[in-house]
């Protein structure tokens, strides 16, 4: 799976180089979300402008990574999702639980506040 | 039967294969000529169902054996959509899969679920010989 990161003020951002995000890839990115908040990270923001195509699997990667979050007193926070992308959310009441943001520069300023 | 369209494929059941279902659930909804709701919500919804339903099939196959093959056939007659996916394992009882617990964070069990939500019904059979996942939606 294509996973490019970069830290920008403390905030870990994991772009997903993927068209989708389903059961073949998934559990990469669960297990590089894991790894973060194992090495110490508390924020991290997972953005996902380039995926067109999530799958149950795909979610429940993401959900796995907030739990780890939440299991080290971290934030795990999401960016950029195309609009079909995020109507799986909302068809699994997800979207009331991630905090979801337009962009990368939106989500890392909420980071700070 | 100028109405009707049979697509009958079988892959090896590996979940790198998915893309290659997905997507051929994404060019049946967009070459529909009939279909009055938004095509590209529709080709998301196809896609995601054949996502869903092979990754089930691989889930509930058999011993492992590398040369199996999950068979899908979709089929379009006017405006009934029917979509089949066949696996060799043991079966499951679709029944006693409950809906998702939006309460509880859970990572798994939203499969059925997506399916349940975007088809018109959804069954499953099972012989001695194979199993099968029966998807319905009207395309009106």
């Amino acid at each position: 799976m294509n996973l490019a990161t970069e830290t920008r003020n403390d905030v870990v951002i994991i772009y997903v180089k993927e068209e989708r995000l389903d059961a073949h890839n998934s559990t990469e990115l669960k297990s590089a979300v894991q790894k973060l908040f194992e090495d110490g990270k508390k924020n991290v923001l997972v953005d996902l402008k380039d995926v067109r195509f999530i799958d149950s699997s795909g979610l429940g990667a993401l959900v796995s990574g907030f739990k780890n979050a939440i299991s080290h007193q971290g934030n795990l926070k999401l960016s950029s999702l195309q609009s079909q992308v995020k109507s799986m959310f909302e068809l699994t009441r997800l979207h009331r639980v991630f905090e979801i943001f337009p962009s990368t520069v939106e989500a890392v300023e909420n980071f700070q506040s | 039967m100028g109405n009707t369209i049979e697509v009958d494929i079988k892959v090896p059941n590996k979940t790198r294969y998915l893309s290659l279902i997905g997507k051929i659930g994404e060019d049946i909804a967009r070459e529909l000529e009939r279909y009055s709701g938004d095509k590209e919500v529709l080709a998301y919804h196809l896609n995601l169902v054949l996502t869903e339903a092979m990754v089930n099939a691989i889930k509930h196959a058999g011993p492992k054996e590398p040369e199996k093959l999950v068979r899908i056939v979709i089929t379009l007659h006017r405006d009934d959509l029917t979509i089949r996916v066949y696996d060799d394992g043991q079966g499951f009882d679709i029944n006693a899969i409950p809906a998702p617990n939006f309460e509880e964070l859970e990572d798994r069990g939203r499969g059925i679920f997506l399916i349940r939500t975007l088809m018109d019904s959804v069954a499953y059979r099972k012989n001695c010989k194979e199993n099968m996942l029966e998807m319905k939606k009207k395309l009106a």
